[in-house]
């Protein structure tokens, strides 16, 4: 039972060589597919030993920490690592037929490997209690990711890759100068011993020079790596040319995994007190957040290639997340954390529709979609669906986390906020619509493709994630108690 | 005197840092990069961190080097548009360096004696891992034990860069190619006339391999492991195919093979954590794996840098051939 933490990594890291030792093509995806459903049963338990006992400390190789690496699994871990085994799950059992039209043969199994690989370094990220074991799974991951991404089918998928490569090895270098600017001041990597070393370190009146500066290499490697306003330029190139089975994985887990590195840093590591009163975190991410939030929405009115006009919306709701952390108040955080959950679902759910329709029409641009609303009903339903939790419209998942981040705005008294927050969901109604309107109100497209609804291994994963929309709007109870607690966690500088 | 040689080299390494912004010729730019590799490496000399020079120089100014020239073989020796001169990059950088600067305001003194890092963490590594894992070579106990996760995460990374260039390049054509020469009549590259060249490599190659295998086994006592040794093997290897041709090298290990040496590699790894797990220890504590504690340690640590051996040498050779191989296509 202890040694959950660290079998949730270890599953799809091993299981990575092993797609590389079969011949037989299927064979790699059906050890990826068992891998990531292992890993998300193995999620679920250590969710529910974490939510009814507290923190598990697992310490790698027998040696305690500071002087070992240990694990530490608190609330927001599980939450984190809840959201991202569960979206690779799904998203393994949607490929099958998706990848088998979209990578070449001989890359199947690299390609099988470099996902459960990415999936190992994303959920390590979450796990871990040492701050340069996080960088080492975030090269893991990132490094798998670009090679993911540069796998898609058109040739511009390798510059876009490259274009990652380059912005993410920027955001990883600034985050290790970060951390190793912490180390020289504490001697120590343990994130918990880091915290209350950083806490006894003397400051000045201007502070201590060296914590700022880690500080803010810290934020700007991080900001680049959650796509945050400024610094998401990577983004949208990337998730328009991946491999469909990749926009799904990535949009729903890496800048929510990026997002949680963000928290753990801020406020487990610096603490609460010194980064959002001494340094003003707070206003630091006010701007970019409500500028992603308009900017970004407005942009994505203005696409034509709807897997872009999905990425710059993603772009839009890191906002939220980020604007939730800013207000700096329990609510804030609460809802923050709980869209990670609700956005995961949603976007999973609309890039799986775009994956769908790729696999029928070839592409996505917004002529592709005429008709649809008839040929292919039940992929269109779903992006109805997800489209409505995308808005915040009541009754579905998007609705909650937002109405959330309404009233911490009300109560910090940010009346401008709210006003923004209310127009971002308005435009979101708008280049939602445009696709709807293109599905179900066009004129058939001249060419007939022969397209027909997509295959039933397809639609299976996209409406269990339209239904945990649906649900999860419903009754919130579960993912709203795991984010709450896991504020009051961040609240108290992660020692609960 | 450290001073003096501390400075001299700085001021090269900013030299050639220089001189790699403005040169267009990408062959000269890749040998000053491995220059600048062998200054870092003696910096890290200088600094007493013998294990981190020894990598520096087996990677950034061996393997590195090898694989840039390669991927030039398959592209260009001259850059296509003249370079550009970004001023807003210009200050960005000077920008982040000068928040380096003011970072280092309160950074305790270089060699301070009474830093926390010498004082936390460190003394325990200095004084206990002798009687803890029993390697002579504190680097090692650090590296393969105490933060034995990390290298496991490292290896896979490096295994990932493998992939990911399997995944991207491929193989396409390369059988073809092997097939286009022999019917040619051609088994070697054009290098492999010069006789000079090939008896001096001949004698070479034994060496070299031979180094590698003691760099592997002597990780305990002296600076070295499994990284090292892997990249050095595969440095004769790749020496060989340049003199032979990628033909007769592909034909003592093909890729395909190559491919499953590094996936056995990191599983051996991850085996050693799993073996662990089942009798009973934590992930990777190699305690258990021995009655005594002290050979268990030392029979964990011979097998986990046997399997990061394994997989850099593996992955170095796959990611040359995959490169050569498209050098091949070309031609």
């Amino acid at each position: 039972m202890n040694h959950l933490a660290a079998i949730q990594v270890i599953i799809p890291l091993l299981c990575a060589p092993l797609c590389m030792l079969l011949r037989w093509r299927t064979g790699a995806w059906l050890i990826a597919t068992l891998a990531t459903w292992a890993t998300f049963g193995v999620s679920l338990v250590l969710a529910r030993t974490v939510i009814l006992n507290g923190a598990i400390t697992y310490d790698m190789g027998g040696w305690p920490a500071p002087w070992g690496i240990s694990y530490h699994v608190d609330i927001l871990s599980a939450f984190v690592v809840l959201i991202v085994s569960g979206v690779a799950a799904l998203t393994l059992a949607f490929a099958y037929k998706s990848v088998q039209r979209e990578i070449r043969p001989e890359s199947l199994r690299a390609f099988y490997a470099l996902l459960l690989i990415c999936l190992a370094g994303l959920l390590g990220i979450a796990l871990t209690g040492d701050a340069f074991n996080i960088y080492v799974f975030l090269e893991i991951s990132s490094l798998s990711a670009y090679a993911l991404i540069g796998m898609g089918q058109r040739r511009r998928a390798l510059r876009a890759a490259f274009q990652y490569l380059i912005m993410g090895t920027i955001g990883a270098t600034f985050i290790l100068i970060g951390i190793g600017l912490l180390y020289s001041l504490t001697g120590t990597l343990n994130i918990q011993d880091l915290a209350s070393r950083v806490e006894m370190i003397p400051t000045s009146t201007y502070g201590n020079h060296t914590l700022i500066t880690a500080f803010a290499f810290l934020t700007v490697g991080l900001s680049l790596k959650l796509a945050l306003f400024p610094l998401h330029l990577w983004l949208p190139n990337a998730y328009t040319y991946a491999p469909s089975v990749v926009t799904i994985f990535l949009a729903a887990t890496a800048t929510k995994v990026a997002v949680y590195m963000l928290l753990r840093f801020s406020f487990c590591i610096l603490g609460q007190r010194f980064v959002f009163e001494q340094l003003t975190l707070g206003n630091i991410l006010l701007l970019p957040s409500l500028a992603a939030i308009l900017v970004a929405s407005l942009v994505a009115i203005f696409q034509y290639d709807i897997k872009r006009m999905l990425a710059y919306s993603s772009i839009a709701q890191i906002g939220y997340m980020t604007l939730g952390i800013s207000l700096n108040s329990h609510a804030g955080l609460s809802a923050g954390i709980l869209h990670m959950f609700n956005h995961a679902l949603m976007k999973g759910a609309l890039f799986m529709v775009m994956g769908a329709v790729a696999y029928r029409t070839g592409s996505v641009y917004l002529s592709d979609f005429r008709g649809l609303g008839r040929r292919m009903p039940w992929t269109m339903a779903a992006f109805v669906f997800g489209g409505l939790s995308l808005m915040g419209v009541p009754l579905t998942a998007g609705f909650i986390s937002k109405w959330i981040l309404l009233q911490a705005t009300l109560e910090a008294g940010w009346w401008p906020v709210t006003a923004i927050i209310l127009l971002g969901s308005l435009l979101a109604v708008i280049y939602i619509w445009r696709v709807v309107e293109t599905a179900y109100f066009n004129p058939r497209h001249e060419i007939e493709h022969g397209t027909e609804e997509a295959p039933l291994s397809m639609l299976l994963p996209m409406w269990v994630l339209i239904g945990a929309n649906i649900y999860f709007g419903i009754d919130t109870s579960i993912p709203l108690h795991m984010a709450e607690r896991a504020a009051t966690i961040l609240m108290s500088g992660g020692t609960l | 005197m450290e001073l003096i040689i501390d400075i001299t080299l700085l001021t090269f390494l900013g030299l050639t840092a220089l001189a790699i912004n403005r040169i267009d010729k990408l062959f000269c730019i890749i040998m000053l990069s491995g220059i600048y590799s062998l200054l870092c490496a003696s910096l890290f000399v200088s600094m007493d961190a013998v294990d981190v020079a020894f990598t520096e120089a087996a990677v950034g100014t061996g393997i590195a080097t090898v694989l840039l020239l390669s991927t030039i073989g398959a592209t260009d020796t001259q850059q296509r548009s003249a370079p550009q001169r970004p001023l807003f990059a210009l200050l960005v950088v000077c920008a982040t360096g000068a928040i380096l600067v003011y970072g280092t305001m309160d950074m305790p003194a270089f060699g301070d004696p009474d830093a926390p890092i010498h004082h936390h963490v460190a003394p325990r590594y200095l004084e206990m891992s002798q009687q803890e894992v029993g390697s002579d070579n504190i680097v090692t106990s650090i590296l393969s034990s105490y933060r034995g996760f990390d290298t496991l995460g490292e290896t896979v990374v490096i295994f990932t860069a493998g992939l990911s260039v399997v995944g991207l390049i491929g193989f396409r054509g390369m059988q073809k190619f092997g097939d286009r020469q022999r019917a040619a009549g051609i088994t070697q590259d054009d290098m492999g006339k010069h006789l000079v060249l090939r008896i001096v490599i001949k004698m070479f190659i034994p060496l070299i391999l031979l180094f590698a295998l003691y760099v592997q086994f002597h990780g305990d006592f002296g600076p070295g492991g499994g990284f090292q040794a892997g990249v050095i093997f595969a440095s004769g290897f790749i020496f060989y195919t340049l003199m032979f041709g990628l033909d007769a090298a592909m034909r003592v290990v093909s890729p395909r093979t190559l491919s499953y040496i590094a996936a056995l590699g990191v599983l051996t790894y991850g085996g050693v954590g799993i073996t662990t797990l089942l009798m009973g220890g934590n992930f990777l504590d190699y305690n258990v794996l021995r009655p005594d504690p002290l050979q268990g340690q030392h029979l964990g640590i011979f097998l986990i840098e046997l399997g990061v051996g394994t997989t850099v040498f593996s992955i170095m050779v796959l990611i040359f051939f995959a490169f050569s191989s498209r050098k091949g296509l070309r031609q």
